[in-house]
């Protein structure tokens, strides 16, 4: 008997399923500048999902737009199947975490808090309840009475997520939550982001240009450049089969070769790159033309390092002089020279303890690359 | 190599240098300090605290026909013998004279009314200023601070020719048959009213102004996302966040508004009673040092107290909110 598919964990997968937000073919231009080009996205009910992309990519915008501080030059945004164009901000049932916070400051913690309950004229013992119950989630209870200016950045932070999450929004907009916190403070709040995100159900959505932050919290990731959508997916997706080069090195770190296909099997193809010289045997065929220019990313943790020559070495492998080592404990990075002035990038784990401090492979010693044939990828644009 | 006593030694040494020369640098920054500290408290004792305290002297004296024309504080009756002579009767003549309570009064209403109408002038005119775009900007700031180029009293008697029975705006409405006789507005209470608008609506502007550019407009978003209309955003938000430029504003305006004498005098005639106006009067008109130093020194306490206790209680907010 064949198993009944489970979506409750990958709605976007589920034919069924209906989308809770549409963003149907959205521009927005400011004068000759377009922040945003003619993008379609589909979110789907308690989803976290990531807008990434650098500084000027358009996520910002769009994340304004869904908040309604922006209005789209044209296409429409619907939420829970309502057309949110014409809808000013205060009447939309999505609620933003804003970047710098956007405390106000002459209010404590819990009047900060309070402000959205009172705009709706919730009964004041409602309010009392609410805000009471939020603030203790976000473990601020002593600091209620408090005004922003006495908090630490986490505190401010948490006040800023109890604010937007206590009047039960359908969705809640974050822009770059984690961006003003110190480094340790972050991941240990990302998992705390996570917890509240699937005990509430609510749908997230963040803005962010921290990878790794994307990569740990959301369900998708859409990688955003110039305005349009490079490529949307889930965070495994994303890293181990980018469709461009402007995804795979945005994400992660990737050693890239320009080179030809050669050969062109049914589950095969090979690639031959002439700088450096090195060729790519890829365990599974493209419909593609042999003769056509395509890039092989090869990430650096994929490629192993070895001072013997690998057996059966004549595809995926290449000598090289070690020219680097960054030494992390874990692991270590080494920088190999190949073919002239060619660097290429290892990330190896540092799992035998060496006898001595002296490194396994040392600078400037000989040695051979070498990777698996599903290892990389090729990518054709 | 040094052995391990020389390396003490040589520690020790340029330890005692380094201390030596900390303390040196220590003591020129302390005298910086004091220079530093010391012209501002100079300038202000020599220019505002004695004044002060030479107006007080001649307020608890009395008059006579002499030059300067009041009784000494203090005399050498004899040899080694001192004679103070500290009069009160000023203070209870300003209070049991209506003419004085009055004025006080008047003045006090035509300031504060003023100062109501600069903040309500002057706070959108402060809002468009911070919102118009980066050129605009500064021609409007100008456009503001440009009245300052001609002299103040100038511009008082350029109002007086427009508001003049036969004045500008008179002639203008007759002409055009709206009124068949002037309106009379120079020497009114309006006229006051209009000069002192007109001369201190830059200094409430300026104020919101420098106040506003600080203004984090995210904050009107972020109440805009948790449901507050415009309205509601301008009164939880806007108008707190830029209360202390509404502050200083409204002091710049109302205090010196409240001692104005120009203005009443030139625009007001003899029928808007200020205390500038009566102080000048005592001094010049009946000579009276003593009692006109009276008046200036409660014009003073009316002004000062009020602002020492809002200092005061806002200090008090600072420590322990």
């Amino acid at each position: 008997m064949a198993e009944a598919l489970d979506y409750t964990d990958r709605p976007w997968l589920d034919p069924e399923a209906e989308p809770f937000i549409k963003v149907q073919s959205v521009s927005k231009h400011f004068g000759d500048f377009t922040a945003v080009d003619s993008v379609d996205l589909d979110i789907y009910k308690g989803e976290l999902f990531c807008l990434l992309g650098g500084s000027g990519c358009g996520k910002s915008t769009l994340l304004r737009m869904l908040a309604g501080f922006e209005t789209p030059s044209s296409g429409t945004i619907l939420i829970d199947g309502q057309n949110m164009n014409d809808v000013p901000p205060y009447e939309r049932p999505v609620n933003m975490m804003f970047q710098s916070y956007a405390l106000f400051p002459h209010m404590t913690v819990w009047n900060n808090v309070a402000y959205g309950l009172r705009r709706d004229k919730v009964p004041k013992s409602e309010i009392q309840q609410r805000v009471d119950e939020m603030i203790s989630m976000v473990e601020l209870d002593q600091f209620a009475k408090r005004k922003p200016h006495q908090l630490s950045g986490g505190q401010k932070q948490r006040v800023a997520l109890a604010r937007a999450l206590v009047k039960q929004p359908k969705v809640l907009l974050l822009d770059e939550p984690l961006g003003a916190l110190d480094k340790r403070l972050r991941e240990q709040t990302q998992y705390e982001l996570m917890n509240i995100q699937e005990q509430l159900g609510v749908t997230f959505i963040v803005v962010t240009h921290d990878q790794e932050e994307a990569m740990t919290l959301s369900t998708r990731i859409a990688v955003m450049d110039t305005g349009r959508f490079q490529q949307i997916g889930t965070p495994t997706e994303i890293y181990e089969f980018p469709n461009s080069r402007v995804v795979a090195n945005f994400i992660g770190n990737a050693n890239m070769f320009e080179g030809r296909i050669i050969e062109n099997g049914p589950d095969h193809v090979i690639v031959e790159s002439n700088d450096p010289k090195c060729e790519f045997f890829v365990d599974h065929g493209m419909s593609i033309q042999e003769g056509t220019k395509v890039w092989v990313a090869l990430r650096p943790e994929k490629v192993r390092i070895s001072k013997e020559s690998p057996a059966n070495s004549s595809a995926n492998t290449i000598r090289g002089m070690v020219h680097d080592i960054g030494y992390l404990g874990g692991t270590s990075t080494y920088r190999v020279q190949v073919d002239g002035d060619h660097m290429i990038e290892i990330t190896s784990p540092n799992m035998m303890r060496p006898r001595d401090a002296s490194p396994p492979i040392d600078w400037d010693e000989e040695v051979y690359l070498s990777w698996d044939a599903s290892s990389s990828v090729v990518l054709t644009k | 190599m040094s052995t391990p006593a020389e390396e003490v030694v040589a520690i020790g040494e340029a330890t005692l240098k380094d201390r030596i020369l900390n303390r040196l640098t220590r003591l020129l920054q302390d005298q910086w300090k004091l220079l530093v500290l010391g012209i501002p408290y100079a300038w202000l004792l020599l220019f505002f605290l004695a004044p002060f305290f030479f107006v007080l002297k001649i307020s608890l004296a009395e008059t006579t026909i002499a030059s300067p024309p009041y009784t000494p504080l203090v005399e050498w009756v004899d040899e080694g013998i001192m004679h103070v002579r500290v009069v009160i009767d000023n203070y209870a003549y300003l209070w049991e004279d209506d003419l004085y309570v009055n004025t006080y009064l008047n003045s006090l209403v035509i300031s504060v009314t003023s100062t109501i109408l600069c903040l309500l002038l002057g706070y959108p005119i402060a809002y468009a200023i911070v919102r118009s775009s980066h050129t605009v900007k500064h021609i409007l700031l100008l456009l503001i601070i440009l009245p300052f180029w001609t002299s103040f009293l100038l511009r008082v008697y350029a109002w007086m020719g427009l508001l003049a029975d036969q004045g500008t705006i008179n002639d203008l409405l007759i002409a055009l048959g709206i009124i068949d006789e002037p309106i009379r507005m120079l020497y009114t209470t309006f006229a006051v009213y209009v000069g002192i608008v007109y001369t201190y609506v830059p200094f409430m502007i300026l104020p919101l102004y420098a106040n506003m550019e600080k203004l984090d407009w995210e904050l009107l978003e972020a109440a805009a996302d948790l449901g507050a209309k415009p309205m509601t955003t301008f009164f939880t938000i806007t108008l707190p966040a830029t209360s202390p430029g509404i502050l200083a504003g409204s002091l710049l305006v109302f205090i010196p508004a409240t001692g104005e004498y120009v203005i009443p005098d030139l625009l007001g005639g003899g029928n808007v009673l200020m205390i500038g106006r009566v102080l000048y009067n005592e001094f010049n008109a009946n000579i009276d040092w003593p009692v006109a130093s009276a008046v200036a020194i409660a014009l003073l306490l009316l002004l000062v107290l009020p602002m020492m206790l809002y200092q005061h209680i806002q200090a008090k907010e600072t420590e322990n909110p």
